[in-house]
């Protein structure tokens, strides 16, 4: 049963983790644009330096 | 659109702060449709002096420029996308941003629901197996007041969407479906924690959870669907601005959004530009295009004096105006007011879910109220009764409401826009199931909204040569159409060398076998009382050759009016050209209902007429004077070549040269209703068959919560067969 004590709360954090990177993702606008997202994968350039 | 070789002048005199914070600017762009599209729009956005980012979107078909206000202006980058093959407008960015700002406001709720259910649903299944075998009474209730610590939260963030609706409705005295939804997630919420406390079995966050993550699925999709269409909508709009080139007090051009136009401002027109704003002419002569604003596609001829109207297309030599009215007072913008108010009227069509909801929310009360009396009267304790209630809450929390109608209606729009249809109005798909009558506009809508040259094969050879190779110089709607034509017979048609145009008049070329002229009967000398639609050839004083011209028909519209009035539907033909016109054309098309001569109030007047009759009428029109009509009608088409306006005001546009995506719109539309039926259906057999189980207390509220889940996925599988079937 102490396996539970250090079992649950590495769950929760990484199910956390998963979420506040989709909250992250989200606020960072890489929602916005999905169908462009397809293409910008295939660009040989270089970002632009921002 | 034409490049502008003009000097300019950075910054421009337009300050920044007018449309939104100084330094950051979002354009709408028309024709971006690929990869290459969106680096080339960054590219150029990014060449203009000042420009620090450029990032562009293609789903939303937009740029978003930072710069510095104090190196360039919006004029810059207008010309500067505008030289790279790309129409741009600035969007005035108050609606979109909240439009987004929702999205996602809706979209974070989905993230948390779905951890948090996925994590209740670990720690509730633990329990269930637990429960069976040997887990500890402790290690049970560890499990329950962790669920309560993510259910809590959870419930309190992600419920806001139906909590607000619900008190917004309960203040208004109504019930809407949210009403209930936000009872069932509260009430199960509560008496979870109660029992919790007294270390009690009938805890189930897992159901309140797992019901408010699927239920901010189906409200997203919804959402989604609408901010698309808004989106489309609003960059038409902005579009059909653009930017116009004022001449300033020490005489040198400079470019300025059209929307920042004053009254007094001097504006050079180029020739093959739109008219920014309505004035009059001070400035040269010339023809104008005014079939914007009255849907008649003669050319006006304009000379200094006359008005302009925004919007209108200047055909022949360069004209410099006057502002008289700009922006929000012109007559394009008069239209568009028109259009709002008859859109009002459509604003109290109730969507086909609301209607249900109406009957449904009021059901869905009692019947919970009644199973929690009737155990409590049974002996029940007061716990059992209302878990009983909640889960008959859940089980007929709506979901076919919730989610099966707007999962209808994406699949409806997705197997629309493969032909070729916006479906702009999700309700118009409801709307459109619901007519009994079409009318329809006649130029651009019945025909393609070009003149046509007639009888193209019987004019001798070497005279349509000659006169072709003379009209190949000129940008007049008739030049353009007997090159069409000569194109089409000869293969190719040569443009003679200088040829000299005199607007409103014809064209005319010296050489040395002497005199050739082209235009209106009394440029060539001739004298016929023969109507506005023809062109005459000359050459020396040989005979004068008539061309005539005519609006061409679209060659399915006879066969599609046909097929409609065989489907029952009655026929109308409603314009604003001249009677004995609209009689030819309703004669050929085959629609017996026609009137001429009438203006956009007048159009309006008449739908009113037919709604007092009880008809719904589905409204086809492509013009700017029809743009009310369309806004008006209970339902409304428009072709892709129409005025944006009208494409605005419009539920569907659809593209290409043909009529037939009409029937594919109606009949979509139907099918979209049925399916939405069946949807209810299905969720109401459910219904029938759990609500009595609920009430009887068969059902636990997960249980109820995954009967509730099955039913969602059934309808949503149904939905998606109208996207699959009969895929072109």
């Amino acid at each position: 049963m102490t396996a539970l004590a250090w079992l649950i709360p590495v769950a929760l954090f990484l199910g956390g983790l998963g979420l506040v990177a989709f909250l992250w993702a989200l606020r960072s606008g890489q929602f916005e644009d999905l169908e462009g997202a397809s293409y910008r994968a295939l660009e040989d350039e270089p970002p632009e330096p921002k | 659109m034409t490049v502008h070789a003009l000097p300019l002048k950075s910054p421009t005199s337009i300050p920044a702060a007018e449309f939104q914070t100084p330094s950051t600017l979002t354009l709408a762009i028309e024709n971006m449709h690929c990869g290459g599209c969106l680096k080339s729009v960054e590219r150029a956005a990014m060449a203009v002096p000042g420009v620090t980012g450029a990032r562009a979107s293609l789903a939303a078909k937009r740029v978003t420029v930072s710069y510095d206000a104090k190196l360039a202006g919006e004029a810059d980058l207008i010309a500067a996308l505008e030289q790279a093959g790309f129409a741009a407008a600035p969007i005035n960015l108050t609606a979109p941003s909240t439009d987004n700002e929702r999205q996602s406001y809706l979209l974070r709720r989905v993230a948390v629901a779905g951890f948090a259910a996925m994590n209740i649903m670990l720690l509730s299944v633990s329990v269930w197996a637990g429960s069976a075998g040997d887990m500890d009474q402790s290690v049970k209730v560890l499990f329950w007041w962790l669920s309560a610590l993510i259910a809590l939260p959870t419930v309190v963030y992600a419920g806001q969407p139906f909590f607000s609706s619900a008190l917004s409705a309960l203040s208004g005295r109504r019930l809407n479906m949210d009403v209930p939804i936000s009872l069932a997630i509260i009430l199960a919420t509560a008496m979870s924690v109660y029992q919790t406390i007294r270390i009690d079995d009938q805890v189930y966050y897992d159901a309140a959870v797992s019901l408010l993550f699927l239920l901010l699925i189906g409200r997203f999709l919804d959402e989604s669907l609408r901010v698309r269409a808004r989106g489309e909508a609003q960059n038409l709009l902005s579009l059909q601005r653009g930017i116009a080139t004022v001449v300033g007090d020490d005489g040198l051009p400079r470019l300025m959004p059209a929307h920042a136009l004053q009254t007094g401002d001097r504006v050079l027109i180029a020739s093959g530009e739109r008219v920014p704003a309505d004035g009059t002419v001070i400035q040269g002569t010339g023809e104008v295009d005014q079939s914007l604003i009255s849907g008649e596609t003669a050319p006006v001829s304009v000379t200094p004096g006359s008005p302009l109207y925004a919007g209108t297309l200047n055909l022949a030599q360069p004209l410099k105006m006057v502002v008289t009215a700009a922006d929000s007072a012109t007559l394009l913008a008069e239209i568009g007011r028109l259009m709002q108010a008859a859109e009002q009227g459509k604003a109290h069509y109730r969507k086909l879910a609301d209607r249900a909801a109406q009957i449904y929310a009021p059901a869905v009360h009692i019947l919970g109220a009644l199973t929690f009396a009737g155990w409590m009267i049974a002996g029940a304790s007061w716990q059992t009764a209302l878990t009983y209630a909640i889960a008959v809450l859940i089980i007929t929390c709506p979901c076919a409401l919730a989610l099966a109608v707007p999962a209808v209606q994406i699949a409806a729009a997705s197997r629309l826009f493969r032909q070729g249809i916006i479906v702009k109005a999700p309700d118009g798909l409801e709307r459109a199931a619901e007519i009994d009558m079409v009318v329809f506009d006649k130029t651009g809508t019945l025909t393609l909204g070009r003149p046509e040259l007639l009888d193209a094969n019987v004019i001798p050879e070497h005279v349509l040569r000659a006169a072709a190779s003379l009209a190949a110089s000129s940008k007049h709607p008739y030049a353009k159409a007997l090159v069409a034509a000569a194109t089409l017979r000869l293969r190719t048609v040569a443009a003679a060398d200088n040829v000299v145009e005199t607007p409103g008049l014809g064209l005319e070329r010296k050489t040395k076998d002497g005199v050739e002229r082209l235009g209106s009967a009394e440029w060539c000398g001739v004298k016929t009382a023969g109507g506005g639609s023809e062109v005459w050839y000359r050459k020396n004083n040989d005979a004068a050759i008539s061309f005539r011209f005519a609006d061409a028909l679209r060659s399915d519209a006879p066969s599609v009016a046909a097929s409609l009035k065989r489907q029952g539907y009655a026929l109308a033909l409603l314009s604003g050209d001249r009677p004995l016109v609209v009689e030819t054309i309703a004669a050929e098309v085959g629609i017996d209902n026609w009137m001429a001569g009438l203006k956009p109030a007048d159009k309006i007047a008449w739908l009113d007429a037919r709604a007092r009759e009880g008809h719904k009428v589905l409204m086809v029109g492509d013009g700017l004077n029809d743009a009310p009509a369309l806004a008006a009608a209970h339902a409304s088409l428009s072709p892709a070549t129409a005025a944006d306006i009208s494409q605005r005001a419009a539920d569907f546009v659809f593209q290409g040269s043909k009529l037939a995506p009409l029937l594919e719109a109606i009949s979509t539309s139907k099918r979209t209703r049925s399916m939405a039926l069946q949807n209810f259906a299905v969720a109401f057999v459910y219904n029938i068959i759990c609500v009595p189980l609920a009430m009887a207390g068969f059902v636990t509220p997960l249980i109820a919560a995954i009967v509730m889940a099955t039913s969602s996925i059934l309808v949503t599988a149904n939905a998606m067969r109208l996207a699959w079937v009969g895929k072109p």
